[in-house]
């Protein structure tokens, strides 16, 4: 007797998003799954997960050297960092995050920002997603000027949460941008995110989802359940959980102790030069399995790797 | 995975005669799936519906052992596709690979190098549960270095040929042992079989994908070997992916028995990402086993943190002892932080502590695997349990100051925790991000 393949008929669809426009020479699509992450047996996966590569206003601080080695100078400056990510290690969008913004840190004008989209809108045509700094009061502030300047760019703007998501809103609305909302680890409150963002007029396929992650080792399990109950949702016909998911790889990684101690201080862990890739790497694996269809990375041996997984796994044949 | 009363009700008289005691045969197959009648109440049951009932309920993905003693493996019985439904419960083994046809010398560091395979992660020792010794065609070098590999690591053995001569004398030399005999495929599926009954082994069934597979675990149950580990020929993450859900998936929604069995994926790659990516994605879709064959630490390092991720049972929080920990070599005059025993919570501030290079002592309070907020809210994390926590740690043995950091979410228990402890409180960031600005600027006043 043949086997029966035990395929699974879902009734829903994930929404398909698209970033970038105006003068962005490449546009990313993601979403438009009909099956769980990368079953051909079951479903279609049209648009393959994309990679975004970090990119920070301020010059990356006390990083270690397996991350600070492929860089070299440019983490001082965004648009020729921005530049190296997409010409040098492939980046199909970068996620530039206005982390001198904060208060508590650089505390940087909305104009010092300003200038500092600028440059990198001139500097790479692939799609930004613009970051806030994650402070609610200077995010309000910020984030309108940011929009402003990218006017028509289709960017994705991080992030809209429970308790601050007007402003960012009403920013889409007005200057064609898309939205990350973002929920702390929890299905409900993303979908109550979603809600209010729909309420204010953002339509869903300008939604993307950002439920915070966790590294290997650090919680990544949480997240790639959530992804997993998320993209069953979607598929089984919860319009208000199927936009495309989000998730933030490279900055939770290379957090981790395993990520950043050399070989000299745990001997027992081997290698610093591969272990932080690695510990990146499978991290996004993990997330990609889970769901994500956006994943937002540092290391260029990690992203090279994830993109080879990628191809790999929505390519022919198996 | 019990039997559902109309399961059950499908095999009774339904004549509702009520010899059973109960009023309707419905009715008795209700009690019986709840555990509270047994099928032999009822007095008509045929042999036949016994039997087939008995097949019905037994487990959907056999259990099965590899190896003996306490560095035996158990696996299957598995009962969910995605960890949130329940949890994964039999955490998949980790191999690394040993050729055979290595020189003396090569073998020795061979196995001195996996001893070094295993990591303390806060008190809790992970690592490779298997060696996979893989035979290069001589039998008698394949038996030696196999009881040479047992002998120095004490983990049970893979052996894998390609043959049962091949593999024979190897099962003999480490029989008490229990190794897994790999692989039996259509061509070798008679002498696989009779080499792993008469050494009462466990044994691998490969084929090429699981439509293949369907038919020789049936031949090798008929002819007397049950327990069973299923690999397919998949290499690449999509074929990976695809044969694992689909056997997991047939097993447990089909109720497919001929692939009711754990599986094991071998892992080919030499580049130390894709190795560990893949068995990352091995270890998240359903692996009984995974053989490595690149062993470098890193790899393993990645791979057994990805398995205590994935199997841990998302209902229950994973707790860290409750007690005083050192970040760096603090001394008596270093900064003191408090927090709760969930791991999450703990290994976020000791991330973060570590990251600013200040070295910290941080008191760790029992709050039953919650975190901060949470712990707040069922007063787990109050001034009178931190209180306790500050004597019982013996902190105050080990620094001159007095002053001890609160998490920014419960800035609320400063007053209390300054009277019940006597300890002067500084509130710290709501977020642990936010330690190392704090703490590298910090003073007792």
């Amino acid at each position: 007797m043949a086997l029966e393949m035990p395929t699974e008929r879902w009734s829903g669809k994930l929404n398909t998003v698209t970033i970038g426009a105006g003068t962005r020479t490449s546009v990313v699509t993601v979403g438009g799954e009909t099956t769980l992450p990368f079953l051909k047996f079951e479903g279609e996966t049209p648009n393959p997960p994309v990679v975004a590569m970090e990119v920070l206003d301020v010059p990356l601080a006390d990083i270690p050297p397996a991350l600070a080695e492929p860089f070299g100078d440019v983490v001082n400056d965004p648009a020729a960092w921005a530049r190296k990510c997409v010409d040098e290690f492939g980046a199909e969008m970068i996620c530039l995050r206005f982390a001198g913004a904060n208060p508590e840190g650089a505390d940087k004008s909305p104009d010092e920002c300003k200038a500092v989209l600028q440059s990198v809108l001139q500097a790479v045509g692939v799609p930004l997603i613009i970051w806030g700094c994650g402070n609610f009061e200077k995010d309000n502030n910020l984030i309108p000027v940011l929009s402003q300047a990218a006017a028509g760019e289709r960017c994705l703007l991080g992030s809209a949460v429970q308790d601050n998501y007007k402003t960012i809103a009403a920013c889409s609305l007005a200057d064609g941008h898309l939205v990350i909302g973002e929920a702390p680890l929890d299905i409900q409150i993303q979908k109550q995110v979603n809600i209010l963002l729909t309420d204010m007029g953002v339509s869903t396929e300008n939604i993307v989802m950002y439920q915070t992650t966790g590294g290997l080792g650090y919680g990544v399990e949480y997240a790639y359940s959530i992804m997993e109950r998320t993209r069953l949702a979607a598929l089984s016909g919860d319009k208000m959980m199927s936009m495309p998911m989000l998730a933030v790889v490279g900055s939770e990684c290379w957090k981790t102790k395993e990520a950043r101690l050399s070989e000299d201080v745990a001997p027992e862990w081997g290698d610093a030069a591969v272990r932080g890739p690695i510990w990146e790497a499978t991290t996004a694996n993990l997330f990609l399995h889970g769901g994500a269809d956006i994943l937002v990375m540092w290391h260029p041996q990690a992203v090279a790797q994830v993109k080879r997984t990628i191809s790999e796994l929505t390519g022919e044949g198996l | 995975m019990g039997l559902t009363a109309v399961d059950i009700f499908k095999h009774l008289p339904k004549t509702n005669c009520r010899d059973c005691g109960v009023p309707t045969c419905l009715a008795f197959a209700m009690k019986v799936a709840q555990k509270q009648a047994s099928l032999d109440d009822c007095p008509h049951v045929t042999d036949e519906a016994k039997a087939a009932l008995a097949g019905e309920s037994a487990p959907p993905i056999r259990l099965v052992t590899v190896g003996a003693g306490e560095k035996k493996l158990e696996l299957g019985q598995e009962t969910v596709l995605f960890r949130h439904e329940n949890t994964f419960l039999r955490p998949c083994g980790l191999a690394v690979m040993l050729e055979a046809g290595l020189d003396d010398a090569a073998v020795e560091a061979k196995l001195a190098h996996f001893k070094t395979l295993e990591f303390d992660r806060v008190g809790m020792m992970l690592g490779i549960n298997l060696v996979a010794v893989k035979s290069a065609g001589d039998a008698e070098r394949t038996a030696a270095v196999a009881k040479k590999a047992s002998e120095a690591l004490g983990l049970p053995l893979i052996l894998m040929g390609g043959s049962a001569a091949e593999l024979a004398p190897a099962v003999a030399a480490v029989k008490d042992t229990r190794p897994l005999i790999h692989a039996a495929t259509a061509e070798n599926l008679d002498e696989m079989v009779a080499l792993a009954k008469e050494n009462g082994c466990t044994l691998v069934v490969q084929a090429a994908d699981p439509g293949a597979l369907c038919e020789l675990t049936p031949k090798a149950v008929e002819a007397g070997v049950q327990d069973l580990i299923l690999q397919t020929a998949a290499a690449s993450a999509g074929g990976i992916l695809q044969d694992q859900t689909v056997i997991r998936r047939a097993a447990l929604v089909k109720k497919e028995r001929r692939l009711g069995y754990p599986t094991l994926v071998v892992i080919d790659d030499e580049d130390p990402l894709d190795a560990a990516t893949k068995a990352s994605l091995a270890i998240a879709k359903y692996a009984g086993i995974v053989v490595l064959k690149n062993d470098s630490k890193p790899v393993l390092l990645a791979a057994v943190t990805a398995r205590l991720n994935i199997y841990t049972d998302p209902q229950k929080p994973i707790q860290i002892e409750a007690k005083l920990y050192e970040v760096g070599e603090p001394t008596d005059q270093s900064p003191v932080l408090v927090t709760t025993n969930f791991s999450l919570t703990y290994f976020t501030v000791e991330g973060d502590v570590s990251a600013s290079k200040v070295p910290t002592w941080i008191v760790v309070v029992d709050t039953e695997g919650t975190s901060v907020l949470t712990a707040w809210a069922s007063e787990k994390f109050s001034a009178e349990s931190i209180a306790a926590a500050i004597k019982s740690t013996g902190v105050e043995e080990k620094v001159g100051h007095r002053s001890i950091m609160l998490p920014g979410g419960v800035a609320v228990l400063k007053a209390k925790l300054e009277d019940e402890s006597g300890w002067s409180v500084q509130v710290g960031p709501r977020e642990s991000s936010g330690l190392p600005t704090v703490l590298r600027s910090w003073s007792p006043n």
